[in-house]
């Protein structure tokens, strides 16, 4: 393993010398985004570092201080959501605390959640779901509503297809992106079976007065133009004790989050007493992202 | 120090052979060129702004790239068409022509590289993609076994292209204990460089346009038809403007076989349409998308009838022997099946399997100008390379090459 992250240290060093011209040398090649290394394959140390580099960088462009943490999973935590179709009324109040939460670009718009209007009468039919209802008017008979996100396979595809190893699943269940990583080739777009993928199909844009400061480095630090990103069940929150912004806002308390082994959580509670269904169960992806008819 | 003289021997006859040629030859660099400098310019602005310059989104998040990379790989592949009859059979009127399919291979094989890498959103880091250095994730990723198959096909073509030509060049036997192997194992590699293609796709249960068994069979099926109806014109051109006696013979059996090739495509495509269209389940919607449109949406439709219509005729052009051995309807042939797998693997594979996305939505894809302009100046690039290492190999393969040693021989 040492072998093989020296050598990788040394083609970083010549390709980077080679690209850039640098004069500055080698040390601080690998401060800049193009030598970063794999976030697995780094130390604590060079984590620390990474972050350090990160908050610097941040806090200059958005003008004010940006803490960038990168919290683990919590040993023996494994995190579960669920999601009350009959309680849901199609709002989007999620969609838009996400972006707020997450740093999503406001221009162009990207959005971690989508939720879909479908007919009572045909049930979960994705092809007649209508993504783009006026959410002032809802409910609206005769529909129901679907909100989508990144399901937190157990068994993701996305994960599976990756080239370049730059997505990958926590102990904690979480599937997150290095953003730094990713080559951008949009396989895992094309594996999702659920749409929960997003590309920064050019630099996206947050004004720096709606920048959400508190981030961490796997999660909803901005993401540069020409990578994937996706929902990371707010990473930033959940590793401390709170709610995805998701959870917070929803009116109607229809989402549900918590730690699936924790006996006295809401989340083990539905499970153990409310009938749930995961979307497209026939492939096999095994959701961590639960939905169920509270009512 | 002999050998390393017979290299520079080597290099600058070929320097010469590419920078010399007929009026006719350099209009034709020219307008490769000039199909280069398009494909720069469009690539810029593509840089300057990202991906948003092309016709994708997150719903057909490939497109056009891909799916001409997809092409490509099928024309690669194709080699293997001349390989076989000449190598395996010991057909000698093919055998004298085969390089001329590792020729095209190569040329195919970094069009495809390039194709992907403009379509990525960090091309700078596909350095990510190098093992040990990188972080390859094989085997899972059937984009990091594809990586590695190209490059494994592109090597051994090169090897075995540069090894016959610079054999022949010095006018020595060629080896064939070290040669045939190699020759050999390239039929393998190109059926391997198309299957791992094909299963880039068809491992994606989310897409059921894709995941079904049959993809890579017609994958096959149907690179069989697209490169030797690029080979079948060059044969026919290269017999004209030089000395190259390239029989008659050849190029009807390579029609023949091309002949078979689209009835078996043919064929597995009315497999698919039958079993989606009498099941009649959910996962019909991309075959309609493709043939009849779905809620008004209905942009590739003429297209994916145009390639059927041109399958269609190609095939029974090659396979009446008066309309494959006359030359008119050999070419029409040859353009009617290009045509036919162009779009079908350009367009009719990758942007169904995506319409409607995963959840339902139809976003109706169309090429921007800077998607085409990009890709013309990939095809421009793999042109050059192709008529540089023609115009290179074609004096050596006659002997025409004045070597000092053919001059004593």
């Amino acid at each position: 393993m040492s072998t093989d992250v020296s050598r990788r240290e040394l083609l970083a060093c010549v390709v980077g010398g080679c690209v850039a011209a640098s004069t500055t040398g080698c040390t601080d090649f690998l401060h800049t985004e193009f030598g970063r290394k794999n976030f697995r394959d780094m130390t604590k140390e060079e984590i620390a570092e990474v972050v350090k580099d990160l908050e610097k960088d941040l806090s200059a462009k958005y003008g004010k201080p940006v803490t960038v943490g990168a919290e683990e999973p919590i040993p023996g935590v494994d995190f579960g959501y669920a999601l009350d179709i009959s309680r849901c009324i199609g709002c989007r109040r999620c969609v838009y605390a996400c972006v707020k939460e997450n740093n999503q670009s406001r221009d162009p718009q990207l959005h971690w959640i989508r939720v879909l209007e479908m007919d009572k009468e045909r049930g979960i039919d994705f092809d007649d779901a209508n993504p783009y209802y006026d959410a002032e008017t809802v409910p609206r008979p005769g529909h129901f509503y679907l909100p989508v996100a990144c399901q937190q396979c157990r068994d993701a595809p996305c994960v599976k297809t990756c080239p370049t190893g730059a997505t990958w699943q926590e102990k904690d269940g979480i599937v997150l992106i290095d953003q730094d990583w990713c080559i951008g080739c949009r396989c895992c777009m094309a594996a999702c079976p659920y749409g929960a993928r997003h590309f920064n199909w050019t630099e996206p844009t947050i004004p720096a007065e709606e920048m959400n400061p508190k981030t961490h480095v796997l999660g909803n630090r901005p993401r540069p133009r020409g990578v994937v990103e996706k929902c990371t069940f707010c990473v930033q929150r959940v590793r401390n004790g709170r709610y995805p912004a998701c959870v917070e806002i929803c009116p109607v308390g229809a989402r549900k989050f918590g730690d699936m082994r924790d006996p006295k959580s809401e989340i083990r509670y539905i499970l153990e007493n409310k009938r749930v269904f995961v979307l497209k169960s026939e492939l096999n992806t095994r959701p961590r992202f639960y939905y169920f008819y509270g009512l | 120090m002999e050998m390393l003289r017979e290299i520079r021997r080597f290099v600058a006859h070929s320097l010469r052979a590419v920078t010399r040629g007929s009026p006719r030859y350099w209009a034709w660099v020219g307008l490769l060129g000039a199909m280069i400098v398009v494909g720069v310019l469009a690539y810029v602005h593509q840089m300057s702004r990202g991906l948003i310059t092309t016709g994708m989104r997150d719903q057909v998040s490939w497109a056009f790239y891909i799916g001409n990379f997809t092409f490509l790989v099928g024309v690669a592949a194709a080699a293997v068409l001349l390989v076989v009859p000449a190598y395996v059979y010991h057909w000698k009127p093919i055998k004298e022509v085969a390089v001329l399919g590792e020729l095209l291979a190569i040329s195919a094989i970094v069009m495809c590289m390039l194709l992907v890498l403009v379509d990525v959103g960090r091309p700078e880091r596909t350095w990510h993609l190098m093992p040990f250095i990188g972080r390859l994730n094989v085997p899972s990723s059937l984009l990091g076994w594809d990586v590695l198959v190209l490059n494994l096909y592109l090597a051994l073509n090169l090897v075995i292209v540069t090894y016959l030509v610079f054999t022949l060049f010095r006018r020595k036997k060629v080896a064939n204990a070290f040669f045939v192997p190699m020759v050999l194992f390239s039929i393998p590699a190109a059926l391997g460089i198309h299957t791992v293609t094909a299963f880039l796709y068809n491992g994606l249960a989310g897409r059921p346009f894709w995941n079904a068994s049959i993809l890579a069979p017609r994958f096959i099926a149907s690179a069989f038809c697209s490169g030797p109806a690029v080979l079948l014109v060059l044969m026919q051109i290269l017999r004209k403007t030089t000395k190259f006696e390239i029989q008659d013979a050849a190029i009807w059996k390579v029609a023949e076989l091309m002949a078979y090739a689209m009835f078996l495509n043919l064929f597995l495509l009315g497999a698919e349409v039958f079993k989606e269209y009498y099941s009649n389940t959910e996962h019909v919607v991309h075959m309609r998308y493709m043939f009849t449109g779905l809620k008004g949406h209905t942009a590739i439709v003429p297209w994916m009838w145009l390639s059927v219509f041109c399958s269609i005729t190609a095939f029974v052009l090659f396979l009446v022997p008066g309309t494959r051995r006359h030359p008119v309807t050999l070419n029409l042939g040859c353009l009617l099946i290009f045509s036919a797998v162009y779009i079908e693997k350009g367009m009719g594979l990758v942007i169904p399997g995506m319409t409607p996305d995963t959840l339902g939505e139809i976003y109706e894809y169309w090429p921007t100008w800077t998607e085409l302009g990009v890709t013309l100046g990939v095809f421009g690039l793999g042109g050059l390379v192709f008529t540089f290492l023609v115009k290179a190999t074609i004096p050596i393969l006659l002997g025409e090459h004045g070597h000092p040693a053919g001059a004593g021989a």
